[in-house]
């Protein structure tokens, strides 16, 4: 059995009377690529906040990286990388700037984050936008540096929100690229989406709907047992998507 | 410590790379200071006067001459209408109309008390006041140089009279730039400690740069100080402009030591900043930062004594000054700038202002939630 990086027991998660996780049960191992689905407004976001140590679960048990997500939230906070929803670099720093910084408060030494700067400068191809403005940057190229930056300090998981938001198919695929580079060298992916076709990139893929999880399995497993060609099918069989003009929260 | 220099260095890019702050921080406290120092000002001059001249005898021509040798009083109209005087001191063309009623020369003449009267627009009761303290000075003196003509064809013992003569202490041509300088280099540093922090830490939640942070093991304190130590550093270099601004344009004299100054505004940024991250820390967007902000600095620089002299204030108003940063900077830089006051007379002052700075500061750690 591999190691468990992630334990939810009973998670529920109220925001006055509106429950936006409730009762989340499920593990996540060490190395893998767990997918997190779900319509907008399922409650991803929510769950994935809790996890990173940014928000208290009302109640239940959450165990990231060993820590409890109750009492040490801290403590997750220096095992783990986050990529929010929403572009949070500073878009008046440079690409540089961005990466010595996140660097810096990470712990890591000046010369090393310089050495780390370069490397992961070259393998992004991104030599050029060094010493760039993030807010000149295209959105992929942000996305993909987002990325980089969550993973700089090499945690122990790194929780992805709605990544590939807005991004085009190529930017897309290089993406999934780097995902499937960081999970070999050993780093557990939490990748939430709303891409079905994402989703069969997952080792395993947990679907939420309204804050329930209604499924959770490889994505070849859960297209045999819901008898269907994709994962698209699957959630569509399952998860009945919330009309469109009611008003939204994030993911 | 690492940590810290990383996010001060971060607030620094940030702060120059913004064309207008980078040019603002410094800009705005030289304009300040030339426009406010010489602006502001409580001497009262070209009081404008209408009289009513009912006697028209050499006696009260002296006295409306003598009024307008003054350079308090400016002779503007004259009437022999009560009615027409009222209507030009209703639209404020004039401040303070004189009623001489006839027989005023005579009365002089025969050694009776002669009366006259002054209506006094008191819509600003210390103006008022102060117009009919110098209108009464000029009168009086008149008085004597008739009650001593007298005595040379009429033999009549004078009273006796006590004389006072006076020195000004500390600011002896009670030149007013010297008095409010200082105050308006409070002004200055409460401005930058106020408004620049807090609304930088305000927009990193507006833009969400926040969240990123919060996710980071960063402390509470690290990311606090870092904020505070930029503006800190802003405004000691603004305080240095200010005073050269003193120097150079006002010559205003620095009879204490600058050290001293250094000291007072340090602890006070830093109860400012603490006061303003902790704001922050309520304020879910820039526009009700600024209007929780200004309200503070409104209340604490008005309350301060900068215009008006906080000791006549109501007991409650003095027992809030307890908690008022401004309050204490205000004396201090008046105190050493002016008085020359060593570090043993503004003790009090130095101690309440830490105190408040270690309140302030922590409230704005304990009260920053980086998880919700």
């Amino acid at each position: 059995m591999p190691e468990k990086v992630i334990t939810v027991q009973h998670l529920m998660k109220k925001f006055g009377g509106f429950i936006a996780n409730d009762d989340l049960n499920f593990d996540v191992y060490k190395g893998e690529i767990f997918g997190f689905l779900g319509a907008n407004g399922a409650g991803k976001t929510t769950a994935i906040r809790i996890l990173s140590g940014l928000s208290r679960p009302t109640s239940g048990e959450v165990i990231v990286a060993g820590y409890d997500a109750n009492k040490k939230p801290e403590m997750i906070k220096r095992n783990i990388g986050y990529m929010c929803q929403k572009f949070s670099l500073y878009e008046d720093l440079t690409v540089r700037e961005n990466i010595i910084l996140y660097g810096g408060i990470y712990g890591m030494k000046l010369a090393v984050i310089k050495n780390r700067v370069h490397d992961l400068l070259e393998r992004l191809n991104f030599e050029e936008y060094e010493n760039r403005i993030i807010a000149d940057l295209p959105l992929g190229l942000r996305q993909k540096l987002a990325f980089a930056v969550a993973v700089l300090h090499e945690p122990k998981i790194v929780f992805l929100d709605e990544p590939t938001g807005g991004v085009d198919p190529i930017t897309r695929r290089q993406f999934w690229e780097m995902i499937y580079e960081t999970a070999a060298g050993g780093i557990t992916v939490f990748v939430t989406t709303h891409y079905m076709d994402e989703a069969e990139y997952c080792d395993r893929i947990s679907i939420m709907n309204e804050g329930k999880i209604v499924a959770l399995d490889t994505p070849a497993e859960l297209k045999r047992k819901y008898n269907a060609e994709t994962v698209e099918e699957v959630f569509i069989k399952i998860a009945r998507p919330v009309a469109p003009h009611t008003p939204l929260k994030g993911g | 410590m690492r940590t810290v220099f990383y996010l001060i260095r971060k607030e620094f890019l940030q702060i120059f790379r913004n064309k207008f702050i980078g040019k603002a921080i410094f800009g705005v406290p030289i304009i300040q200071m030339l426009i406010l120092v010489p602006a502001i000002t409580f001497e009262i001059k070209h009081v404008n006067l209408c009289i009513i001249d009912n006697d028209l005898t050499p006696e009260s021509r002296g006295l409306v001459n003598k009024l307008e040798g003054s350079t308090f009083f400016v002779v503007k109209y004259s009437t022999w209408s009560e009615k027409e005087a009222l209507a030009i001191l209703h639209r404020n063309k004039c401040n303070l109309i004189l009623n001489i009623p006839s027989g005023f020369g005579r009365d002089i003449g025969s050694g009776k008390p002669s009366k006259i009267l002054a209506s006094v627009d008191a819509i600003n009761a210390s103006t008022a006041q102060l117009s009919w303290a110098y209108l009464n000075g000029v009168i009086s003196d008149y008085n004597m140089n008739i009650v001593t003509e007298n005595i040379n064809t009429n033999q009549v013992i004078p009273l006796s009279m006590i004389q006072v003569t006076n020195r000004y202490w500390y600011n002896e041509m009670l030149n007013y730039k010297h008095y409010m300088l200082p105050g308006i280099l409070v002004i200055l540093v409460t401005a930058i400690g106020f408004l620049l922090a807090g609304l930088n830490m305000v927009r990193e939640k507006e833009i969400g740069t926040i969240e990123q942070i919060n996710v980071t093991p960063v402390r509470k304190w690290q990311f606090i100080t870092a904020k505070m130590i930029p503006f800190l550093l802003i405004g000691l270099v603004d305080l240095a402009l200010g005073m050269i601004i003193g120097k150079i344009a006002f010559n205003v004299p620095f009879e204490g030591s600058i050290l001293l100054m250094f000291l007072g505004s340090t602890i006070f940024l830093i109860a400012v900043l603490g006061l303003a991250l902790f704001v922050s820390t309520f304020s879910s967007n820039q526009q009700q930062y600024m209007f929780v902000a200004f309200f503070f600095m409104i209340v604490f620089v008005l309350m301060s004594g900068i215009f008006t002299p906080a000791e006549s204030m109501p007991d409650w108003a003095q027992k809030f000054n307890m908690v008022n940063p401004v309050a204490y900077l205000m004396r201090i830089n008046r105190m050493v700038m002016l008085k020359g006051s060593a570090f043993s007379d503004i003790r009090r002052e130095i101690i309440s202002l830490a105190v408040i700075a270690v309140c302030f500061t922590s409230f704005a750690v304990r009260k920053y939630r980086k998880t919700a």
